[in-house]
Order: C-alpha cells, then sequence, then structure tokens
C-alpha cells in the first residue's frame, strides 16, 4: 500500500490525478457538509457556555426587588457565582466592585448569584455589607441557577455580550482586576 | 464531561491538566525519537524548551498588545500567573518562529527534526480530544443517532470522540519507522495530510464551526489546504530524494 502511495507521490502525472482528486473530493465534501447558522451555536441555543445564549432565570435580589436576567438585554452583563465561606469568591469581590462603578456609565452590568442553597443568606449579606459592594446580588435560595449553569467550582463567572451570548466562561479564582478589565474591554468592543 | 477538579477550595482545570500531560509526553516521544532520526536528542530538547517558553512570552505579550492601555496602567500583569490573559494565536506564533530560529542556529536538519517531533505533535492531539472530551468544547451538532450522546441541552455527535479516536490512529501510524525510509520530511508530512484529511472530514458533524459565506465551514477550507499543500510536499521531498538517488546511482 505504502509503495503504490509513494509511487504516485513520484509520477509527475500521477501525482497531478492524485492532487486532482483530494481537491474535487474536498471541496464536494465541504460543500455537501455547509451548514446553516441554526445548526451551530450561532443559532442561538440556551447553554451555560462560550457562544451559547445565556440560560435566562428570574430571582430575588437582596435587599429586596427581583432580577431577570434577558431584562438587561442591550447590555454586557458579568454573571458572578459565589458564596461568602469561598476565600476566592472574597478575595475577587474587590475588583469586581471597582470596575462595577467604572464601566458603569458604559451600560456595564455587573450581577452577583449567591448560591444561597450552599451558603446562608446572613453570611453573604454580611459579607457585602462589610466590603461596601455596590453591584446588586441575586439570591439563589433553591440552587436552581447553579444547576441551569451547570457550576463546577466557587467562584464562576460569565461574561455575556449586549446579545445575550456567553463570549467567555472563567472557572475559579480570584480573578486580577486586570483580567476583569480586559474581559470587559472585549465585551464593549464586541471582539472576543 | 469533568471540566474541574476539586480538591478543597482547589479548583484543577482537568483540559489544562491533559495538555500539560500532552506536552510532557509529547517532549519523551520527541527525544526518543531523536535519535532514530539522526538528530541530536538534547539539542532538540532544547528546542522544545525554548519555543515553549517563547510561546508563554508571546501569548502574553499578544494579550498585553490587544489591551496596551490596561497594561500601562498595570505593567506586573504582565508577569500575572493567570492563563486567562493569553492570547493562543500570538503564542503559537512566538513559538513557531523560536523553534525556526533555534534549529537554524543549532544546524538542525529541518525535515529529520520535524519527523523526530511528530510523535509528539501526534500524542498532543490525542490529548487535545481527551481535554475536549473533559470539557465539553468541540461538541456535535444536533444529531439522531444511536450513539449520540446529550451535551449542552441536546442529543449530539460526540465529535470529541471521533476526533480522540482519529488522532490515536494518526499517532499509531507515526510510531512505526518504515525501512527503508522513504526521504526526510515522511513522518511529519504524512501526519499532517492524515491529521488535515481527518479535520476536514470531522468539521462536518462539528456544532461550534465559524462558518464563511454561503455556510462553508472555515476549518473545512483550512484543512483541504493544509492537506493538498502537504501532499505537495511530500510530491517535491520524493522526486528530489529519487533524483538525488539516481545521481549517486542507487
Amino acid at each position: 500500500m505504502r509503495s503504490i502511495f509513494l509511487a504516485w507521490l513520484k509520477d509527475r502525472r500521477r501525482w497531478a490525478l492524485l492532487m486532482t482528486a483530494v481537491a474535487l473530493l474536498g471541496a464536494i465534501w465541504t460543500a455537501t457538509s455547509s451548514a446553516s447558522p441554526q445548526e451551530t451555536t450561532q443559532g442561538r441555543i440556551p447553554g451555560p457556555r462560550q457562544g451559547f445564549l445565556a440560560p435566562d432565570f428570574e430571582l430575588e435580589l437582596l435587599g429586596g426587588g427581583s432580577f431577570v436576567l434577558s431584562e438587561l438585554r442591550g447590555s454586557p452583563v458579568i454573571l458572578n457565582l459565589w458564596a461568602s465561606w469561598c476565600p476566592p469568591c472574597r478575595l475577587e469581590m474587590p475588583a469586581l466592585d471597582t470596575v462595577y462603578a467604572e464601566y458603569q456609565d458604559q451600560h456595564l452590568q455587573i450581577v452577583g448569584v449567591n448560591i444561597t442553597a450552599q451558603d446562608s443568606e446572613g453570611a453573604a449579606a454580611g459579607l457585602v455589607r462589610a466590603m461596601g459592594l455596590r453591584f446588586p446580588i441575586a439570591l439563589d435560595r433553591e440552587g436552581g441557577v447553579a444547576r441551569l449553569y451547570q457550576m463546577r467550582a466557587f467562584p464562576t463567572t460569565f461574561f455575556i455580550d449586549a446579545q445575550g451570548v456567553v463570549q467567555r466562561v472563567i472557572v475559579g479564582g480570584p480573578m486580577s482586576e486586570l483580567t476583569l478589565r480586559s474581559e470587559v474591554e472585549a465585551l464593549l468592543a464586541g471582539v472576543d | 464531561m469533568y471540566p474541574v477538579l476539586q480538591i478543597g477550595p482547589l479548583a484543577l482545570q482537568f483540559p489544562g491538566l491533559l495538555l500539560l500531560l500532552g506536552v510532557w509526553a509529547a517532549v519523551l516521544l520527541a527525544e526518543r525519537r531523536a535519535r532514530r532520526e539522526g538528530v541530536h536528542s538534547g539539542a532538540l530538547s532544547n528546542l522544545i524548551f525554548y519555543a515553549l517558553i517563547a510561546g508563554l512570552v508571546g501569548a502574553r505579550l499578544g494579550h498585553a498588545m490587544r489591551f496596551i492601555q490596561l497594561y500601562f496602567e498595570n505593567p506586573l500583569g504582565l508577569l500575572a500567573l493567570s492563563p486567562t490573559t493569553l492570547s493562543l494565536p500570538e503564542g503559537l506564533l512566538a513559538a513557531g518562529l523560536t523553534g525556526w530560529i533555534y534549529h537554524y542556529r543549532a544546524g538542525l536538519p529541518l525535515w529529520p527534526t520535524l519527523d523526530a517531533l511528530t510523535p509528539g505533535l501526534a500524542a498532543v492531539m490525542i490529548a487535545i480530544g481527551l481535554a475536549h472530551i473533559a470539557s465539553g468544547d468541540a461538541f456535535g451538532s444536533p444529531a439522531d443517532i444511536p450513539w449520540a450522546i446529550r451535551l449542552w441541552g441536546a442529543r449530539r455527535h460526540p465529535t470529541q470522540i471521533y476526533e480522540t479516536l482519529a488522532a490515536a490512529l494518526i499517532f499509531a501510524s507515526t510510531l512505526r519507522r518504515p525501512t527503508p525510509y522513504p526521504f526526510p520530511g515522511y513522518t511529519f508530512l504524512r501526519f499532517t495530510a492524515l491529521t488535515a484529511a481527518a479535520r476536514l472530514f470531522l468539521e462536518a458533524f462539528r456544532g461550534d464551526s465559524l462558518l464563511m459565506l454561503g455556510g462553508i465551514r472555515t476549518m473545512q477550507v483550512v484543512s483541504l489546504a493544509a492537506l493538498l499543500l502537504a501532499l505537495l510536499g511530500m510530491h517535491l521531498l520524493a522526486t528530489r530524494t529519487q533524483a538525488a538517488d539516481s545521481r549517486l546511482g542507487l
């Protein structure tokens, strides 16, 4: 088999035939397997990963009121899933707060989703007070958002563009302010 | 799918660990193969080491160039250990350029060096496939087939398994060095051709393809070009070796 292939490689005419056959078959396969945007993630299927539409949810906010993710469509959103007992979550909170204050005039939304099912509302409220956090905190009392977003580690942060598409997922932390700001700049510029 | 290994407070990225294992295997395989290709194994290890370091530096500088203002405000960010602030294209470019310059300066023969690196590259391709299985990346399009897997809200082609199996077969083909050896560069170019052909075929089942005009999948066009280039390279090297053999009366 190998000797036949090598003989074809060495013979100019046979090689030209081989190249033409490969190019033709490759082009036909490429053309027949072309896809419509609906068949790929560009079809906006909901899912907690890059390229998918961020799954929608509604939660109560710490301090009153409610929060619906899809109502923020039109603004880039950072969704930070956290718990008060998690050291990296606590360490990245000041950077999130600084970035929130800095980019508010550019309509950036940051929402901290406290996974209250694995935490306590009192501890979460205490941490928010102690750190003087300004961005809204939603309470996932039943753990529904943690399940919906297939959370596997604390913290997990989703960067969602103005169209509601997840552009980046960062699992673990703490994120540095530079990491956060570069992700926000990419979101605002509409680039990956 | 198992993207994160949670050990107490430590969240280890399982796909990243698999890739590191792949790189480690690649270094071992390259050193072993170097002797058979007549390449100095110490020089080859140095080439890999410098290319990896240059890749990391290039990836960070690439990220810094995209967000230059942020790095001006926080220059220490250049030294941060965060893998999220690395840019892959610039990293690959820097690694490739450094490897090229080192091979030239160290007097390493190009094609035997690439042949020696090939089993390692093939091992990395398996590691990439396994990393995709762990992370759920490179997923398939929705499909109604008995072997479909449930992933990201739909039953899909298990494209991560397809690519891992293809990479394993290609890896196996790189382990045996044919005798007589057809021409220097044969193992590398055959690996390139097979990998490109596999991607050209399997991309059709992916659900995350980047599309061009008319719904054409970009990676299929790139793979077809790589396949044709590899075949062209094989033809040129084969005929050159044949001509040299004829001159020597072999």
